[in-house]
């Protein structure tokens, strides 16, 4: 995808890209499936997807993430839209009094990872190479752009029929509130925009390189089948070298002996526990609302929220989701760390264990044990 | 007494049963054009019982003839698609990511509608009557023979894919329509392609079953006959004609009916052992265990009721090569066993040249295999050849507890120890005619899976109108209401979903009208 100094998307790092998306999606994010057959069709009319590096942004541009918001299973019937997408883009630049000249993932886990390169693809615009969560969180307000002081709104919803709602909430969190209910209204599932930032707060509050990252661990993972080699090897190594380097670590390797799943308060709670394989003793357990929060060995905290616990195929490497899981599975728990931006007072009070309802102080991933 | 048949690539197997028992079983090749094997097939289990054609009540068949038919593209009828969903869903038109060849033998012929409904039940656009109208029109003029109509939410309410069918069966009444709704499950894309499958069968389908209602006439059997399905249910030959698709996985499925039938467990692990791999599949109720993920058929992804099946490389023509780290299979010899393996003449190590060796069956020339192969590949080979079969049962399970294993199909000669996970091993009588004896007990099922929400009509009565609904469809393909049984019961909550919106699955079988 480098090419010359420049980076594109193309049809053939589909593939890898939603791999790897589903790898960042910590459990949840939805199905990307979905998203790449969009992006595919899009992309198959001859677009190609511009990545800007965070470096590249001009500090006065005007850059606006865009995104699904609602239930995966919705979006797998009444599929994303890019016109929706598209209207909502439109309404934040009317009420900008300019037009957009970027656009950057809320989440880079999962299906929304996808959103803003079709929206891209069609509207020949760049996306810039970072994002809001640096995987998947359940709600809109668990971004960095909020953390840092990025206001949520105006946050538009709109659906495929041509509603348009806007919504300016006094804090983000009321932000999430009101758009949710907007979002059931329009059947459980709709398309949003908000967070308008120049460059400059992009530059301040995002993510970066996320895209990429994705993108690579999409590729070391097929390129380890591919050799039978372990994924985690790889990926260990590659994130060691990134310019924020991040850590990798294989929390356990074993089999599915129980899954508990129930719905609280609209989001798919549960847990997952797991017996030993190979050299890996005792009994592991992952707890997830939406997305994998919190890993325990033999009731000893491994790693914890915003830290990505990701669950994948002992065999293939690929990830799974929660609602995937079953007894049987063998799968590996990887463990990957955010980086500091994802680690400061602020960013913990706003997606930290706590805030997930968890009883524990954050413990970076790398400092366990 | 009843006939069961299973048409499968190599051989088409027949039984012949009396109630519960098992009067005689057979096994003859397939020939190319079906019939005449079908009839071999029965005319040969009737004189091994001997027993006259008029003492069958009902004929039961198996066939794998409409899943190679779309596999290999071969006799495919083009296909018209109708989406009622706009405005929505344009950004996936239909058969987005299938083989272009595929498409290029159903063509490529959509029509947009607007139409569809929320999950919760309102109407994303109302049904539009002129464009239908205008669509069918275009179709009648296009001349093509099939149509699969799909809509959002359809599963919710399939009341406008009905709408539309009226309306195409009212302008070209001798059309073949497939509505998504009937088939498949939530999921726009993998139901939308089921129905496209099943409307791309549509002439191979009235062939198909045309020929096994005269090959039943010409042997002088008057008896209905039904058409085994992915589930191990029975469909009706008038169903079958209208649901081809619903035959895909049927293989398996009898072969696992059978095996539960013959050893008469309901709750078990089934490893049916053939020439090349080893089929492990789990009985629930006696039924098999749907997979629960998305199913690729010939490149095309669907949705649609298929038993959860798990095949490892190991058979009884499995290589065994010896060397730093022996390894038995995953390459096999297949059908040249007979002429490669060891036991008989051959220069090629097998599985079953390793189970001549270790004594557990005196298959051609023992002496020569107890020369050819040491007793430490022997022993080696038997640890790989158990432990695979362990691996494959444990990853199918569903608890940690033991549970009983079943062992069926030729290559079953293998398995001579106790396995690891298995409380019992039962290797049946006659478990190489397992698909056929299967397919003569099924039972007809009837299916609901749609989403319901519990907030607004709680989950008790939420959960007895699912039942209801599967009642119906069964009752509809010719169940016996006295005699229903619920069989799986899942309930799947919709994250971020408003009101406890869950999805809900039953699915309940009953033996066949008399």
């Amino acid at each position: 995808m480098v090419n010359s100094g420049r980076l594109t998307l193309r049809q053939e790092d589909l593939q890898d890209f939603v791999r790897g998306a589903a790898f960042l999606g910590t459990g949840g994010g939805g199905d990307p499936y979905v998203g790449r057959l969009i992006l595919q069709q899009e992309m198959a009319k001859g677009a190609e997807v511009r990545i800007l590096p965070l470096a590249d942004l001009a500090d006065d541009a005007l850059v606006v993430p865009v995104a699904m918001m609602g239930a995966p299973t919705v979006m797998t019937e009444k599929v994303p839209s890019i016109e929706a997408l598209q209207r909502a883009l439109d309404e934040v630049a009317r009420g900008a009094g300019r037009k957009v000249d970027a656009l950057i993932p809320l989440e880079i886990g999962g299906i929304n990872s996808t959103m803003p390169l079709v929206v891209g693809a069609r509207g020949r615009l760049p996306v810039v190479n970072a994002d809001g969560m640096g995987r998947a969180f359940p709600e809109i307000q668990m971004v960095t752009f909020g953390v840092y002081g990025c206001p949520i709104s105006p946050v538009v919803v709109a659906n495929e029929l041509g509603d348009v709602v806007t919504v300016r909430a006094v804090n983000n969190k009321q932000g999430e509130d009101l758009a949710r209910s907007v979002v059931v209204r329009m059947g459980g599932a709709a398309h949003i925009a908000l967070y308008p930032m120049t460059g400059a707060d992009v530059k301040a509050t995002a993510i970066p390189d996320t895209l990429t990252l994705a993108l690579d661990i999409g590729r070391i993972i097929r390129t380890a089948r591919a050799e039978r080699k372990r994924p985690e090897v790889a990926l260990c190594d590659h994130v060691s070298r990134l310019p924020v380097p991040r850590t990798v670590k294989v929390l356990f390797d074993g089999k599915i002996v129980d899954v508990r799943r129930e719905t609280k308060g609209g989001f798919n709670v549960g847990s997952v526990s797991l017996d030993g394989i190979a050299d890996w003793q005792g009994v592991f357990k992952v707890e997830f609302q939406n997305e994998n929060l919190i890993a325990y060995h033999d009731g000893a905290v491994r790693a914890m929220v915003p830290d990505l616990i990701t669950l994948v195929d002992r065999e293939t490497g690929e990830p799974i989701t929660t609602e995937c899981l079953k007894y049987g599975q063998r799968v590996k728990v990887i463990g990957l760390s955010v980086p500091p931006i994802m680690r400061t007072p602020e960013a913990l009070a706003t997606f930290g264990p706590r805030a997930f309802r968890l009883d524990h102080d954050y413990v970076p991933l790398e400092e366990i044990r | 007494m009843r006939i069961g048949v299973d048409v499968g690539g190599t051989n088409t197997d027949a039984a012949l049963m009396d109630g519960a028992k098992v009067v005689a079983s057979v096994k003859s090749p397939t020939t190319e054009d079906i019939a005449t094997g079908v009839i071999g097939a029965i005319r040969s289990v009737l004189k091994e019982a001997q027993q006259d054609p008029s003492v069958v009540r009902t004929v039961m068949i198996g066939t794998t003839q409409f899943t190679n038919a779309f596999v290999e593209r071969k006799r495919l009828s083009e296909v018209a698609v109708l989406r009622l969903a706009l405005p929505a869903t344009q950004s996936l038109p239909p058969m987005t990511d299938w083989p272009e060849a595929l498409v290029n033998a159903i063509g490529r012929n959509i029509f947009w509608i607007e139409g569809g409904y929320e999950f919760d039940g309102r109407e994303i656009m109302p049904f539009n009557e002129r464009q239908v109208l205008d669509a069918v029109r275009n179709i009648k003029k296009l001349g093509i023979r099939a149509v699969a109509v799909s809509s959002v939410f359809s599963p919710i309410n399939p009341e406008m894919e009905r709408r539309a069918q009226e309306i195409i069966l009212n302008e070209i009444p001798d059309v073949k329509v497939t509505l998504a709704s009937d088939i498949g499950r939530i999921g726009l894309v993998e139901r939308e392609n089921a129905a496209i499958m099943n409307s791309s069968l549509a002439d191979l389908s009235a062939r198909v079953v045309g020929s096994f209602r005269e090959a039943l006439i010409n042997l002088g059997i008057t008896a209905p006959f039904y058409i085994s399905q992915n589930d191990g249910t029975l469909m009706s030959a008038d169903y079958v004609e209208r649901y081809p698709v619903l035959t895909f996985a049927s293989g398996p499925t009898n072969s696992m009916r059978g095996a539960a039938y013959l050893s008469g467990l309901k709750e078990a692990i089934v490893v049916d052992i053939g020439g090349t791999t080893a089929d492990v599949g789990v009985l629930t109720h006696g039924f098999p265990r749907e997979s629960s993920v998305p199913v690729d058929i010939g490149g095309v992804r669907t949705n649609f009721r298929m038993p959860d099946i798990l095949a490892v490389g190991l058979g009884g023509g499995s290589i065994v090569r010896d060397g730093e780290d022996l390894t038995v299979g995953p390459d096999s010899v297949g059908y040249r066993l007979i002429r490669e393996g060891l036991a008989f003449g051959g220069d090629v190590m097998t599985a079953t040249d390793i189970a001549v060796a270790a004594g557990h069956v005196q298959i051609g020339d023992v002496a020569r295999v107890k020369r050819l192969v040491p007793d430490r590949v022997v022993d080696a080979a038997l640890d790989i050849i158990h432990r695979t079969v362990e691996d494959a049962v444990d990853r199918m399970k569903t608890s940690v507890e033991d549970v009983p294993v079943v062992l069926v199909g030729g290559g079953s000669i293998l398995i001579n120890r106790d396995l690891r996970g298995a409380s019992e091993i039962h290797v049946p009588a006659r478990s190489a005619e397992a698909n056929a004896i299967g397919a003569a007990i099924a039972q007809v099922g009837g299916e609901t899976d749609r989403v319901f929400r519990y907030a607004e009509q709680g989950r008790d009565a939420a959960l007895a109108s699912a039942m209801r609904e599967a009642e119906e469809k069964a009752v509809s393909a010719g169940g016996d209401p006295e005699t229903f049984k619920v069989i799986d019961v899942e309930e799947l909550p919709l994250s971020y979903g408003p009101g406890d919106a869950v999805r809900v699955r039953v699915k309940v079988v009953s033996d066949l009208v008399q």
